[in-house]
């Protein structure tokens, strides 16, 4: 995320157990570099026959009055393949936080490696996430990841969040898990050497 | 103090746990293919560093290879470019490919257990979702993102946080008519597509006992259906056997030594779990699923919930996938006409499938209006196919048996259902768009789309199969 804290508006998506088939079709993971998938975010959702000239009116991505860099999906997002292409999508496409009340384990390990932040809330309070925006389409959300609480601006609402202390130092600092996996290849050669 | 099966295997390859984070995992067996692995290899070559352990990783090209003419080279640009990606990179780092053209090539989740590189006891990673197949020889295997297929590449080693787990009971006797692929339907038809996530699950009981290895992998692949991480179940005589002389088992004095040690494998009688079901393996029929994803299904003689059976929060998520599925709620899924059978995935192509596909089909014919494709898991699968003259048994019946691959189950080649189109399939997902842009899929047991592909519509295997008490996959080839 590269930063502790911000504010913005929000895409609201709200359908339930949104695959990654549906972040990003099949077709499109053929290239071989990690760039520019982000086109093809929820491409079937947003255009009719696969055609860019055929935007779907009524997909909240093509709706003009929705922007910003926290997407909030119903719960079980995630779900399915482990392409990790769908947070890069995600992330390609602008966004940094995706809140949902339930993420399935594969996008939510995939997300937190790319610098994607999945935060977890209650049903109770995701749904005031979609009241606040329904009320106002510019209504704003804030996101403290170094106090791990989310904040419904025009109405103050707030809620904690967690996150395991490695991956939120990971997050703050832009460490990797490849730089702390490669700093202990000693350990992890000495524990072949007493394995068989 | 009592063990499960996951925590005997998962104890012995932490090499350490992070402070208020994940363990660090050692990884046995590591498989990749063309599609999820190109971006992990570039980040080696942009950190210049080479691949740790070469020999534990086997690659094959599956996602998006054609099933016809494999001979030739790929047409399509982007995909022949992935292909020679992941050729190039295996040569480059020395691990080795069962490529196109290989007599092992052939759907990762196929090939590791048929060439016995899947061994009990071991933990398994591959850049595929549906990793957790090869669960059902009592190992931890689980699908990763390429992130994490570069940390493997790189450390042998991913970082993961323990599972809860939870143990899955079907006890009893399965109908006849009635097969594994029908007993994971029902269980993520009861627990819904998201019931399992955040567990490891064990499939254990006399139901899931009585199946052959290839049965008991068509249950552990759809795990990730029910958002679950993985599942196993414990080794016994059956995978044992299955295992005993497979290309890459040990021989001998060694193969001994293993096999005492994977006797040890089980959930001790005391071990406690998270959470735990209990099944009656006799009140699941062969099932079809309806809508948009794995948890969307009934039993064939059941209809579509009618809107009075669906909780109010759900509705505007079930109304969609109705409308994208072209079906009315409360209407019956017997007689529902279908335009494709797909027999094939990494769930369902195994020998064993298209020997059960054959027993029902042989001497008929398939519907008028209906195409049907038969994609083997593997080059291997082909060729015993071919031996056993099930090839012949297709071609008499008008169905196209093609080349290996994932073929029509993601459609990342050629071989995609048309727009609004009907595909009764073997494969696991029944997403939107799946199976090809606005396709739509009903998921089903080999049996259950043998017969439709005969009458082109679904309906009830139990009226074909002849009463049988121990075979639930004896079928009556001439009804």
């Amino acid at each position: 995320m590269g930063t502790v804290g911000f504010r913005s508006t929000v895409v609201p998506l709200n359908i339930e157990n949104v695959d990654t088939d549906q972040i990003i079709p099949a077709r499109f993971l053929k290239a071989t570099s990690r760039e520019g998938f982000g086109k093809n975010l929820f491409r079937d959702w947003r255009y009719s026959n696969d055609d860019e000239k055929q935007p779907k009116p009524d997909f909240v991505l093509n709706e003009p009055a929705y922007s910003g860099r926290i997407l909030v999906a119903a719960k079980n997002f995630g779900c399915g393949s482990s392409r990790e292409h769908a947070a890069w999508a995600i992330k390609d496409a602008g966004f940094d936080v995706v809140v949902s009340s339930f993420f399935a384990d594969i996008f939510k390990n995939n997300a937190l490696n790319n610098f994607l932040l999945p935060v977890q809330v209650s049903e109770d309070f995701l749904k005031k996430i979609f009241e606040a925006v329904q009320r106002d389409a510019k209504a704003e959300v804030e996101i403290n990841l170094e106090e791990q609480n989310i904040k419904i601006i025009p109405t103050g609402e707030q809620e904690a969040f967690e996150i395991n202390a490695y991956k939120k130092t990971c997050l703050l600092n832009g460490y990797d898990d490849i730089d702390y996996l490669l700093s202990i290849k000693p350990e992890i050669e000495e524990f072949e050497h007493h394995y068989e | 103090m009592a063990k499960t099966l996951f925590d005997k295997i998962w104890d012995r390859h932490v090499i350490k746990q992070i402070d208020g984070g994940p363990s660090v995992l050692y990884i046995d067996e590591h498989f990749i293919h063309e599609v999820t692995s190109p971006q992990a290899f570039a980040g080696l070559n942009k950190r210049g560093i080479k691949v740790f352990r070469p020999k534990q990783t086997v690659a094959t090209a599956d996602h998006n290879v054609p099933t016809l003419n494999q001979h030739l080279p790929i047409k399509e640009e982007l995909s022949r470019r992935q292909v020679e990606a992941l050729k190039k990179n295996c040569a480059e780092h020395g691990v080795e490919l069962y490529g196109l053209g290989h007599p092992f090539q052939g759907i990762v989740h196929v090939i590791g257990p048929e060439l016995g590189i899947t061994q009990p006891g071991i933990t398994i990673v591959c850049g595929d979702s549906h990793t957790s197949t090869h669960g059902a020889f009592g190992a931890i295997a689980f699908g990763i993102g390429t992130s994490e297929v570069e940390m493997v590449l790189a450390t042998q080693c991913v970082l993961q946080t323990r599972p809860k787990l939870m143990r899955i009971n079907v006890d009893g006797e399965l109908q006849n008519g009635v097969v594994s692929k029908d007993i994971i339907l029902y269980i993520i038809s009861q627990i819904s597509a998201s019931g399992a996530t955040g567990y490891f699950v064990e499939y254990a009981g006399s139901a899931i006992r009585s199946l052959s290895m290839e049965a008991r992998m068509t249950i552990c692949n759809m795990s990730i259906e029910m958002g679950a991480r993985g599942g196993m179940i414990a080794p016994d005589e059956t995978t044992f056997n299955y295992l005993r002389g497979r290309k890459f088992v040990p021989q001998g004095a060694e193969w001994e030594k293993k096999l005492a040690e994977w006797k040890q494998l089980y959930s001790d009688g005391d071990a406690i779990f998270d959470k735990e079901i209990f099944i009656n393996a006799a009140d699941i029929e062969p099932m079809i699923t309806y809508g948009t994803n794995p948890g969307m299904g009934v039993g064939v003689s059941g209809h579509v919930p009618s809107l009075g059976e669906i909780n109010e929060k759900e509705k505007a998520s079930f109304e969609k996938s109705l409308n994208y599925m072209g079906l009315q709620p409360g209407v019956n899924m017997k007689g529902k006409k279908v335009d494709y059978v797909f027999i094939g995935s990494c769930t369902n192509s195994r020998i064993e499938d298209l020997r059960m596909v054959a027993g029902f089909v042989k001497g008929k014919k398939k519907a008028n209006d209906v195409q049907v494709w038969v994609v083997p898991g593997s080059k291997q699968v082909e060729k015993q196919a071919i031996e056993e003259g099930i090839d012949k048994i297709f071609e008499e019946a008008g169905f196209q048996l093609r080349q290996p691959g994932c073929s029509a189950c993601l459609g990342m080649n050629e071989d995609k259902i048309p727009a609004g189109k009907y595909c009764i399939s073997t494969s696991n997902r029944n997403f939107e768009g799946r199976q090809g842009p606005s396709a739509r899929t009903f998921l089903a047991s080999p049996l259950t789309a043998a017969l439709a592909a005969i009458t082109g519509e679904v309906g009830d295997v139990r009226e074909y199969v002849k009463p049988s008490r121990d075979k639930a996959q004896e079928v009556l080839s001439e009804n």
